[in-house]
C-alpha cells in the first residue's frame, strides 16, 4: 500500500482511536530522508506503543547512528493500541513507519528492540501487522532482514524461529558493521544465505540457523555446534570501548508518554554484583562519562528539544565516582532554567547527606526511591546486596527530615532459600521505616513499598536456581498484605502468573518457539500489561506444544548442566558464575568490585581493548602487558 | 515579582493539519518547551509547583485546525519583538505557525476572559447528498431552544449558535458559524454538526477567528 493512501485512511480512522497522536509523527527532530535517494533503508521497531518506545534510548541511539549514515534512513515503527490496530485489520492497512508512512515490509532491515521478553508475541504481532512472514525459515529476499537487541536476546533461545540475526551487546558498533553486511547484499542481490553468513561473522552477532542444538530426551541439552564455519561458538556481546557522547537530538513527542524526559546515561554497567540482578552482570564492564560531558549534553539537549526533565541514569548512581561534582555542578548551571534534574538508582549505602541536600534543591517532592531487596541479614548475604538495617533507617530519617514525605522501598521474595520469617521481616522493616517518617513528619509520612518476585535469570549466579512456586508466591504476598495494612502505607506486588510468563520466557529454550507462536496464534498480546495479559492462552500453549512449564520455571539445574543460553556470552566466565552462586549457598558475600577484581572474565576477553583505552575510562584494572596480565587478577579459588 | 516588571506577549498562530490530532494539553506543553527551546526568559510561578505562566485562548478541541489561535506569555524581562520573532520561529515545532507578536498592557484583563465568541469554517470529507442542508440549516436557527445533552449534562444549545451560514463552491459546501465562548457556555461546531443531523467524523473543523469582548486589536 502506498503512503498516500495510509496517510488518506488514517484521516478517517484516526479520530476513532485513543490518543491519536501516538500514530503520527511529524514531531520535531524527526529524520525524514529522500526514500528514494537513500538506498539502505531500516525500521527501528519498539514492541510496544509510542508511549514506552519514545523512552527508550538504544532505539533513539541506533536511530541517530543510521541516520547520520548518508545512504541510509532509519524510521520508527511502534505496535498500536488494541482499538487502532483492530481498525487497521479491518482496513488492511499494513504496519507503517511514523515518518514517511511506509509499510514494515518495504525496509530492507527490521530491528526490534528488546529490553524485556513479555514483549516477544507483540513482537510476532508487528511481524504479522507488517506482512513479513513470521518464521526466519519461511523469509526469502524480498523480505526484510529482521534483527533484533536489548537485555532480553542475551538468552535469544525462545526467539530463534522468528529473528534472523541478534544482536547481543552494545549496538552502536556492531549497526554500522551490519549496515555495511546489507549494502553488499543489496548492492550485488546476493542470496539470504550468503547475507546471514556475513552477519554471523561480526563480532556480536548470533545468525540461530548455524547453530544446532541437540536435545536428550528428558528436554536438556547434549550440545551446541555451530554448522558454518563463520558461526562464533561462544558468541561473545559487544561492548563499546568508551562511552561516545551521549544522544541530545531527542524527538520531542507532541503527546504525553512514559518518561517526559531527556535520558542521558551517567555511566555504563555496575561493580556491586548482586547476585539476582541480570541488568549488573551482562552490561560490565563499567565506563563513566565526564562530568563535563554530561553537562554539556543537558545544556544541548536543553536547546534542542526544550524537554523539561534531565533523567542522570545508571543502574547505581552514587557509585559514580563524581557524583557530588556532576550534581553541584549541574544543579549550579541550570539553576534558572526551571528544569528538574533526577538522578534514581541512588545506593543507601553510598548515599550521603551532602547529596541529598544537593538533590533536595532542584528535584520535585515526589517520593523518594530506595531498593533494600532483602531485610534480613541471611537473606542479603544470600543475595549479596548487604544493607544493614541501620542504614535503612538512617538513610529514611535523613530523606523524611529534609521533606520528603513518600519512601518507596523496593523489596523482592522467592530468592533462594527464602523462608516465611525472612518475608515476615520486610513487613517489619516496611513500618520501622514509616515510624522514621513519622518521627520527622508526623501523619504526613508515606511509605509505598514494591515487592517484586524472584525471577533467576540467565548469566547471573543465580540461574540454576528454581522460581518460586504461584502458590509459594501468593503466600508470601499474603503475609504482606497482613503486614502492610493501615495509614501510611501501600503495597504494590506483581501477578504470580505474570512472574511465571517472565521465568518461562526468559529462560526457556529453542522449544519454547512452538510456545510463543500458538500464545500469539491464540490471541496473546500486549503480555506486559496487566489488562491484556491471559495465562489460560499461554497454558493451552504450552499444551499445544507438548510442554511442562515448570521444566523452565520450578526445575533446579544442576550445576554442570549446559543452559540453553551458554553459547551466548556476556563476557562473564561459567567458573566466576559458579563460584559465586556456591558462595552465596554459604552466604559469603563479595564487596564491591572496584575495591578488588574477581575476575568475573571481562578483562581476559577484552583485554587487548581495555589496553587501548587505560585510565580511568573503565573501572577494571589495568592490563598493561600481556606478559603482566596474568598477575593483575587474583583468583580466589583455587579450582 | 511584581507585576510590572515582567513584560506580557500575546503570539497569534495557525494550527496545521499535520498536528490537527494533537490535543489542547499537547498544544500547552509544545508552547512550553518552544520556549524553552527560544531560550527565553518565561516567568514561573511561585509556591510548591512552580509552572510557567502561559496561557492559551479557548481551548481547541482535538481533531481541529485553525488560523486564529492565541497564547499569552509573561517574561520576567523585556525582549523586542523583532528578536522575540526570530527566537521563537528557529524553536518551532512543525504544525505551529506565527501570524502575530504583541506586547500587551500588564493590567488588561485576562485573555480568557475577553473571547466572546468564535468562528468556524465546517467541509465536508467526501461529498454527499447535503440537498436538504439548507432546509436543515434554517430550521434549526428558526428554534428559540434546542436542548442537547453532551457528556451526560443537558444545555441548550440554540442560544450559543450566533451565526449559521452555507456557502456552496466548486468544492462542495462550507458550513460557517459562529459559536459563543464562555466559561460552562461554549457552543461546540461538532454539536451543531450533530444538531443539524450530519456525524462529525465526516467532517473537518477549522477554527478562523476569535472574537474579543470589544473592539480591541485583537480582532484584526
Amino acid at each position: 500500500m502506498k503512503p498516500e493512501t495510509i496517510q488518506a485512511k488514517l484521516e478517517h480512522l484516526l479520530p476513532k482511536v485513543q490518543k491519536p497522536g501516538r500514530y503520527i509523527g511529524g514531531e520535531l527532530n524527526q529524520v525524514t530522508k529522500d526514500w528514494d535517494g537513500t538506498p539502505y533503508r531500516f525500521a527501528m521497531a519498539f514492541p510496544d506503543i509510542y508511549d514506552l518506545g519514545m523512552s527508550n534510548l538504544g532505539l533513539a541511539i541506533l536511530y541517530d547512528i543510521i541516520n547520520k549514515q548518508e545512504d541510509a534512513l532509519a524510521e520508527r515503527v511502534f505496535a498500536p493500541w488494541a482499538d487502532m490496530e483492530q481498525l487497521m485489520r479491518e482496513e488492511d492497512i499494513p504496519l507503517y513507519s511514523l515518518e514517511s508512512k511506509r509499510p514494515l515490509s518495504a525496509f530492507d532491515v527490521v530491528g526490534f528492540s528488546l529490553p524485556y521478553e513479555t514483549l516477544y508475541t507483540n513482537t510476532l504481532n508487528m511481524l504479522d501487522m507488517g506482512n513479513v512472514p513470521l518464521f526466519s525459515a519461511q523469509r526469502t529476499n524480498n523480505d526484510p532482514l529482521i534483527i533484533a537487541g536489548g537485555h532480553a536476546t542475551l538468552n535469544p533461545e525462545p526467539m530463534v524461529d522468528f529473528i534472523d540475526a541478534f544482536v547481543i551487546g552494545e549496538g552502536e558498533d556492531v549497526i554500522l558493521e551490519i549496515l555495511q553486511a546489507v549494502r553488499h547484499w543489496k548492492d550485488n542481490k546476493t542470496s539470504r544465505e550468503s547475507l546471514l553468513r556475513s552477519l554471523a561473522a561480526i563480532w556480536g552477532v548470533y545468525v540461530p540457523a548455524f547453530y544446532s542444538v541437540r536435545q536428550d530426551f528428558d528436554g536438556t541439552i547434549l550440545d551446541v555446534t555451530a554448522t558454518t564455519p563463520e558461526a562464533q561458538l561462544p558468541v561473545i556481546k559487544r561492548i563499546v570501548p568508551k562511552l561516545p557522547p551521549p544522544l541530545t537530538n531527542f524527538i520531542v513527542p507532541y503527546v504525553d508518554v512514559t518518561h517526559n524526559r531527556i535520558p542521558i546515561e551517567i555511566m555504563r554497567g555496575c561493580t556491586r554484583g548482586c547476585r539476582f540482578c541480570q541488568a549488573g552482570m551482562i552490561t560490565r564492564p563499567v565506563r563513566e562519562r565526564p562530568v563535563s560531558e554530561i553537562s554539556d549534553a543537558i545544556k544541548l539537549a536543553m536547546e534542542q528539544t526544550g524537554i523539561e526533565e534531565i533523567g542522570l541514569l545508571s543502574l547505581s548512581s552514587s557509585d559514580y565516582d563524581e557524583v557530588l561534582t556532576l550534581v553541584k555542578e549541574v544543579t549550579t548551571r541550570f539553576k534558572d532554567r526551571h528544569i528538574n534534574i533526577s538522578l534514581p538508582s541512588l545506593r543507601i549505602e553510598s548515599f550521603s547527606v551532602e547529596l541529598m541536600d544537593l538533590l533536595k534543591e532542584n528535584s520535585r517532592r515526589g517520593g523518594f526511591t530506595l531498593a533494600p531487596e532483602a531485610a534480613t541479614e541471611r537473606m542479603r548475604n544470600i543475595i549479596n546486596k548487604y544493607v544493614s538495617t541501620e542504614q535503612v533507617l538512617e538513610t529514611a530519617g535523613e530523606i523524611y527530615k529534609r521533606g520528603w514525605q513518600t519512601i518507596k522501598l523496593y523489596f523482592m521474595i522467592g530468592h533462594p532459600s527464602e523462608t516465611l520469617e525472612d518475608v515476615e521481616a520486610i513487613g517489619e522493616l516496611c513500618k520501622a521505616v514509616l515510624r522514621e517518617g513519622r518521627k520527622a513528619l508526623g501523619n504526613r509520612a508515606r511509605v509505598n513499598v514494591g515487592v517484586s518476585t524472584f525471577v533467576p535469570k540467565p548469566h547471573t549466579p543465580f540461574q540454576w536456581v528454581p522460581c518460586d512456586s504461584i502458590k509459594q508466591i501468593e503466600a508470601k504476598q499474603q503475609i504482606l498484605r497482613k503486614a502492610l495494612r493501615g495509614p501510611g502505607l501501600k503495597f504494590n506486588w506483581t501477578d504470580p502468573k505474570a512472574t511465571m510468563l517472565e521465568a518461562w520466557l526468559s529462560r526457556g529454550d529453542r522449544r519454547m518457539g512452538h510456545v510463543i507462536y500458538k500464545a500469539w496464534e491464540k490471541g496473546a498480546h500486549f503480555d506486559a500489561w496487566q489488562e491484556h495479559f491471559d495465562y489460560g492462552i499461554w497454558m493451552e500453549a504450552f499444551d499445544d506444544a507438548g510442554l511442562e512449564p515448570t521444566f523452565y520455571t520450578h526445575r533446579e539445574r544442576p550445576i554442570d548442566e549446559i543452559l540453553p543460553w551458554d553459547h551466548i556470552n556476556a563476557g562473564l566466565t561459567k567458573k566466576f558464575l559458579t563460584e559465586d552462586y556456591l558462595w552465596s549457598l554459604e552466604g559469603r558475600t563479595r564487596v564491591d568490585c572496584r575495591e578488588r577484581c574477581f575476575a568475573c572474565g571481562i578483562l581476559p576477553k577484552f583485554a587487548q581493548i581495555r589496553r587501548d583505552n587505560p585510565g580511568d575510562v573503565w573501572e577494571c584494572p589495568e592490563v598493561r602487558s600481556p606478559k603482566r596480565s596474568r598477575r593483575e587478577v587474583i583468583p580466589l579459588v583455587q579450582v | 515579582m511584581a507585576g510590572e516588571e515582567l513584560q506580557r506577549i500575546r503570539i497569534k498562530y495557525a494550527k496545521q493539519k499535520s498536528i490537527r490530532f494533537i490535543g489542547h494539553l499537547d498544544m500547552l506543553r509544545a508552547w512550553e518547551r518552544t520556549l524553552r527551546r527560544a531560550d527565553l526568559p518565561v516567568a514561573f510561578t511561585q509556591g510548591f509547583h512552580p509552572h510557567a505562566r502561559i496561557n492559551l485562548g479557548a481551548a481547541l478541541p482535538l481533531g481541529f485546525t485553525s488560523s486564529w489561535e492565541l497564547v499569552e506569555v509573561w517574561l520576567e524581562k523585556g525582549v523586542a519583538i523583532g528578536d522575540l520573532e526570530q527566537m521563537l520561529q528557529a524553536a518551532l515545532p512543525p504544525g505551529i505557525a506565527i501570524l502575530a507578536i504583541e506586547v500587551i498592557d500588564n493590567l488588561a484583563p485576562k485573555l480568557q476572559k475577553q473571547i466572546v465568541s468564535a468562528e468556524y469554517e465546517v467541509t465536508f470529507k467526501s461529498p454527499s447528498l447535503l440537498n436538504d442542508m439548507r432546509g436543515r440549516i434554517d430550521e434549526l436557527l428558526a428554534q428559540e431552544n434546542h436542548p442537547r445533552t453532551r457528556r451526560g449534562k443537558t444545555y441548550d444549545l440554540r442560544p450559543l449558535v450566533e451565526k449559521l451560514t452555507l456557502e456552496e463552491n466548486r468544492d462542495g459546501i462550507t458550513l460557517r458559524m459562529r459559536l459563543t465562548v464562555g466559561e460552562g457556555r461554549t457552543g461546540r461546531p461538532d454539536e451543531v454538526i450533530l444538531a443539524l443531523e450530519e456525524d462529525p467524523l465526516s467532517v473537518l473543523i477549522h477554527r478562523s477567528r476569535l472574537i474579543f469582548r470589544d473592539s480591541s486589536p485583537g480582532n484584526n
